[in-house]
């Protein structure tokens, strides 16, 4: 790991002054950020840490029926505060389908939005790697790139964007606040990630010393609570990065979908928002039929980028699932093993 | 339950004992190596090489000295010499080491050079900032490379090639026959704890605190390499967080001791978790191709096991997976065939049932492709052709309670009723459910073992052994084995391991400590024992005087005549009346080739899978795990389900996670962590059972203990690709399962 400065600002106007200058990087949990420094990935020349900044760390229910949830927010607090998971069931779904209950208790809101893809030659410097070196190449195409992107993809990057946390946000649209050197500003998830496109590196539209403060999600969110679910294939129970995952949200009145969501995940450098599946499902009876229609729909733009033609089929079917689980009814209390498939329908059972 | 079987009153073998160092390690206060900082330590990295073949051109090693804190960098240069080749093998179970002597790249991960600082990560960053430059040649990595060479063995000395009956008779005149190649992945070593030394020099004794599974060949090797007497080179090895294989004397070990005489300061060098892929050896991948053909009644007529795997371009180890052929069915004509390839890579080596477990995850599915083409209960089918003598050798087995195993095990499971066909079970939620089964088998091994017993007067023992604890309980197991032999309960005992001035007690491998170092120590407690007798009745003052010819028992610290055992005497009274501190005993245990001549020697087992597989999205969940072993005899029987339930989750990670994604280009391996390298988590194994079926055995061993290290990865990797089948209906012959294999 490179020496590196170290700085605790006592404010937001002391880090984002911190944060500005060239080679800084935010230091939130660093459940990420460190494990990259000690591979020589990232090397920041000075780290401002977030953990003792006053006002990050809060879950406000709002009385218009937002929820605005503060950057450095655990990802376990927010997932088992009970006034969040009953009105946003599915984002607390992902956030404890994701990772571990020790990397959850730490992990921070701010650093799941900004965590980096774990495409392995992004994490290997001897690798060439646009995304980590610009112009480098892309040592990920010609590799096993099985679990790589099949969205949203372009010949300078083939890599995933990884979070769970993600996608139910961008289904829900869900608003990001930035405070930067320039001032605040407010930024929906869905646009908040890029696509590679001709450059990779950069991952989102954060300007260098931008800060994300707080994340809120719109009153309107919570109208989909009764059928939000989030589905997430993984190649062991738990413990792993999806394969694909789908967060899907319904409303249904009178036996028919008056409004959708759907969003993908790890199948773009982005959390994959699937308004052409909403459209088909707009007006639908909440069927098997409609639901195939509607995934067909979210990947038809798809292409395998390298030996992942199997992903476009599964997330076809997870996007499926998603919603079949949706229709079904958000279950009274989340499973043990939230998202898996192994997780009970019947809801009896525990694990 | 059969624990209580295996006790005996007034004996410590046998009772499910809780470990010894329990609550040391739950407390934290088990010191491993790694948590040793004698004063003046410096710290000690590694830099390796990226590229898998070719040399290193140059090194920044202005850069990396002028990093705050460095003390030195080690490189080709610098390094002292050494009084033996790092390529010698003379020392048994040796591989050849890396250890700077020139600046020829073999493989990734190959240490190119040593920096030492005052911190780790003053010395992990200055090893950085070498950023060497290579000359880079061409590589192969995969079992795709071309050519390839017949080996005249294969693991430690088998043969090549085994040929008994005549196959190809034996595929014509079957009236069924499958043929089908398996292939199992290349697998790296994660034990929890890396290789690591914390190495002092005075003068020319060198301490040294370092995990081994071979106290007494570690010092022997290190001594030649360093062209010191044996004698001078202390090791202390309390604790080892796991070995399986890998932890024998490693390159980046004895580069740390290279390091601490360069600096002449105590040097402490650990291996990151990505540098355990590369010097430290790991399982090659396997391409297997098994013929077998049956009669119409199930009977098998031939066997053939063919295998293809690689070894490093510079040294020999070949996974010796066909080896269980050789022993599981009965079958007329068995040939066994091996073909290996060299690669860039390290060299391969010893990984918890080398062989066994590969060759047993194709042995077991290949036998159920055929139970199903001959439209048999695959359980029937293993009945069916069930090795009452060894196969290829014709010889009884010393013992064999497989069928105890199949019979228990399946009870237990609810096996009754499985359809035949697959996919013809669902669960509550519609998830596939499906049963397989597998049989386990793996070898009683024995090395060679001594120990020492001494009876003290004041009614204590003391026995020492030089053994390795790598987290079985050998500090329990033994113990207990030391306190029978010595007629004391096991709180009179102290029992002392783990260090190279100790006794020497072999290697913890091959599953075969606990039956030799427990043979030696049984025999060191005997001798006490006999000399004591001796004492007590040649002396008209005891009670026992004149007993010689009736004998006397030793239990609870005092000899009782045989014949009335109301007549005895304490330890510590005959001591002291002989005006004696101590008697002592010395023990020794080997394989008895008389028996070996005689007996085929092996453990078994019978293990039986449910899987749950999601019909869509293809994700597979091992639901239950009911295995049941017969092993001989059972020390202690609560540590030995551990090792049985250890086993059996590795057997799940071989079928359902592990696998090292090698990049064919580089030879680089670019999951090397415990992220991206998967084993299974708790939620993976919900629910595993081992059942001990009882076992005795009069040959194998003074004990009759036969090892229980590795056979639980036997038979559950098989076990678990059959419930796959049986639950889907596709036979899955590459490991681990992907989950496009059944998602589509
Ligand atoms: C073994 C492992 C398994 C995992 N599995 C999963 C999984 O299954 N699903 C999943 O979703 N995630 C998974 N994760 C990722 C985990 O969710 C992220 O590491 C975590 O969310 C990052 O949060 P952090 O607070 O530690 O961020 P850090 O590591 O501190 O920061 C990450 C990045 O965000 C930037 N940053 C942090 N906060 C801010 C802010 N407020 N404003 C601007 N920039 C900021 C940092 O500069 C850095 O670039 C896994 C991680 C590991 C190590
Ligand atoms: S896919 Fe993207 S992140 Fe991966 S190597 Fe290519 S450019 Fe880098």
């Amino acid at each position: 790991m490179n020496r590196f400065e170290y700085v605790r600002p006592r404010s937001v106007a002391e880090a984002v002054a911190a944060g500005a200058v060239p080679g800084s990087a935010y230091l939130a949990a660093g459940t990420n950020l460190l494990d990259l420094m000690k591979i020589g990935v990232a090397r920041p020349g000075r780290l401002v840490d977030l953990n003792h900044l006053p006002g990050l760390d809060g879950i406000e229910h709002q009385a218009d029926g937002a929820v605005r949830i503060g950057a450095q927010v655990r990802n376990a607090d927010l997932a088992h505060d009970p006034g969040f998971r009953r009105r946003f069931p599915a984002v607390a779904e992902a956030l404890l389908s994701g990772a571990s209950a020790q990397l959850r208790n730490a992990a921070t809101v701010g650093g799941n939005l900004l965590q980096r893809t774990r495409c392995a030659w992004f994490q290997d410097t001897a690798s060439a790697c646009n995304r980590r070196d610009p112009g480098s190449g892309c040592d990920a195409r010609g590799g096993e790139n099985r679990l790589h992107a099949v969205l949203g993809w372009s010949e300078h990057c083939i890599a995933t964007h990884p979070s769970d946390f993600c996608v139910p946000l961008a289904a829900l649209d869900a608003v990001v606040e930035v405070e930067g050197p320039t001032g605040r500003r407010e930024i929906a998830l869905r646009d908040f990630h890029l696509l590679p496109g001709t450059t990779p590196e950069r991952e989102s539209v954060l300007a260098p010393g931008e800060l994300v403060v707080a994340l809120r999600l719109p009153a309107e969110a919570a109208g989909f609570a009764a059928h939000a679910r989030y589905a997430k294939l993984r190649e062991r129970t738990s413990y792993a990065f999806a394969v694909v995952s789908a967060a899907a949200a319904l409303r249904i009145v009178d036996g028919r979908i008056v409004a959708a969501r759907l969003a993908l995940g790890g199948v773009a450098a982005k959390p994959w928002r699937a308004e052409e599946a909403e459209a088909a499902l707009a007006g639908a009876a909440p069927e098997a039929a409609a639901f195939r229609r509607a995934a067909e729909a979210a990947l038809a733009a798809a292409r395998p980028s390298g030996d992942n033609a199997f992903k476009i089929e599964l997330a076809r079917r997870i996007a499926v699932r998603a919603l079949t689980l949706a229709a079904a009814g958000t279950p009274e209390r989340l499973p043990a093993l939230p998202a898996s498939p192994f997780a009970p329908l019947s809801g009896g059972r525990h694990v | 339950m059969s624990e209580t079987r295996q006790m005996r009153h007034g004996s410590s073998i046998g009772q499910p004992v809780t470990r010894r160092d329990g609550l040391l390690k739950v407390t934290g206060q088990a010191r491993f190596a790694a948590d040793n900082h004698p004063a003046g330590l410096l710290h000690a990295v590694l830099a390796v090489s990226r590229i898998a073949r070719g040399r290193v051109a140059a090194l920044d090693l202005p850069a990396a000295r002028a990093h705050p804190g460095v003390v030195e960098v080690m490189v080709t240069a610098n390094r002292l010499a050494l009084a033996l080749h790092p390529d010698d093998k003379s020392v048994p179970f040796s591989f050849k080491l890396d250890l700077l002597q020139d600046d020829r790249v073999r493989y990734a991960g190959q240490p190119i050079a040593v920096v030492i600082a005052a911190t780790l990560e003053a010395a992990t960053e200055a090893a950085a900032l070498l950023a060497p430059r290579y000359e880079a040649g061409p590589v192969e990595v995969t079992l795709d490379a071309p050519g390839g060479y017949v080996p005249e063995s294969v693991g430690v000395g088998d043969p090549g090639e085994m040929r008994h009956g005549d196959v190809e008779a034996g595929l014509r005149a079957a009236a069924r026959r499958i043929e089908a190649t398996y292939e199992t992945p290349l697998q790296f070593h994660n034990a929890m704890e890396p290789h690591g030394v914390v190495a002092a020099w005075e003068g020319d004794a060198l301490s040294l605190d370092m995990p081994t599974q071979g106290l007494a060949l570690t010092r022997m090797r290190l001594a030649a390499l360093l062209g010191i007497r044996a004698e001078d080179i202390h090791i202390r090895s309390p604790f080892i967080g796991g070995g399986f294989g890998s932890k024998l004397l490693s390159g980046p070990q004895v580069l740390g001791i290279l390091a601490a005489r360069l600096v002449g300061r105590p040097v402490k060098l650990v291996l990151t978790r990505a540098q355990m892929y590369g010097p430290v050896t790991h399982r090659s991948p396997t391409r297997q191709t098994l013929r077998l053909g049956a009669a119409r009644d199930g009977a098998l007529t031939a066997i053939h096991h063919h295998v293809r795997t690689a070894t490093s371009r510079h040294d020999d180890f070949l996974e010796p997976s066909a080896g269980v052929s050789h022993t599981l069915y009965a079958a007329p004509a068995i040939a066994t065939t091996n073909e290996a390839v060299r690669l860039d890579t390290g060299t391969p080596g010893f990984m918890r049932a080398p062989g066994e477990a590969s060759g047993s995850i194709a042995l077991e599915s290949a036998i159920d492709e055929m139970a199903h083409a001959c439209g048999m209960d695959p359980l029937e089918f293993r009945l069916r052709n069930y090795a009452e003598v060894e196969p290829v050798s014709g010889k009884p087995f010393s013992s064999k309670a497989l069928r105890e195993c199949y019979a228990e095990g399946a009870a237990r499971f609810g096996w009754a009723g499985r359809p035949l066909a697959p996919r013809q079970m669902r669960d509550e939620d519609g998830l596939l459910v499906g049963w397989g089964v597998g049989t386990a088998t793996f070898p009683a091994i024995m090395f060679q073992a001594e120990a020492r017993a001494v009876l003290r007067r004041d009614g204590t023992g003391l026995v020492e052994s030089g053994t390795h604890d790598m987290g079985q309980g050998a500090w329990t197991a033994f113990a207990q084995i030391g306190a029978d032999s010595l007629g004391l309960d096991l709180d009179r005992l102290e029992f002392r391991a783990g260090h190279s001035d100790l006794p020497n007690a072999g290697i913890a491998g091959g599953s075969g400590h606990t039956a030799t170092a427990g043979g030696a120590i049984h025999a060191a407690g005997a001798q006490a024992i006999a000399r004591l007798t001796e004492i007590a009745v040649a002396d008209p003052r005891s009670p026992l005087f004149g007993a010689g010819n009736v004998g006397v028992v030793a239990r609870g610290g005092r000899l009782l005549r045989r014949d009335d055992e109301s007549r005895g005497e304490a330890y510590a009274d005959i001591l002291a009346r002989a005006g004696l501190d101590s008697v002592e005993g010395r023990g020794s245990a080997a394989a008895d080739p008389a028996a070996a001549e005689r007996y085929a020697m092996h453990a078994h087992g019978a293990v039986f899978a449910e899987v749950k597989v999601d019909p869509e999205l293809g994700q597979i969940r091992a639901t239950r795990l009911v295995g049941a072993f017969a092993a001989g005899r059972i020390i202690n029987p609560r540590l030995v389900r551990s090792q049985y339930y250890g086993g059996m989750i590795w057997g799940l990670s071989f079928a359902l996670h592990e696998r090292a994604a090698m990049d064919p280009r580089t030879g680089r391996v670019m999951n090397a962590d415990l992220a991206e390298y998967h084993v299974p988590v708790n939620a993976d194994v919900p629910s595993v059972e081992a059942i001990l079926v009882e076992e005795q055995d009069p040959h194998v061993n003074a004990l009759g203990i036969k090892g229980v290290g590795e056979i639980g990865i036997t038979g559950t990797a098989g076990a678990i690709a059959n419930a796959i089948w049986h639950a889907t209906g596709t036979r899955i012959r590459r490991f681990p399962v992907a989950i496009e294999e059944l998602g589509r």
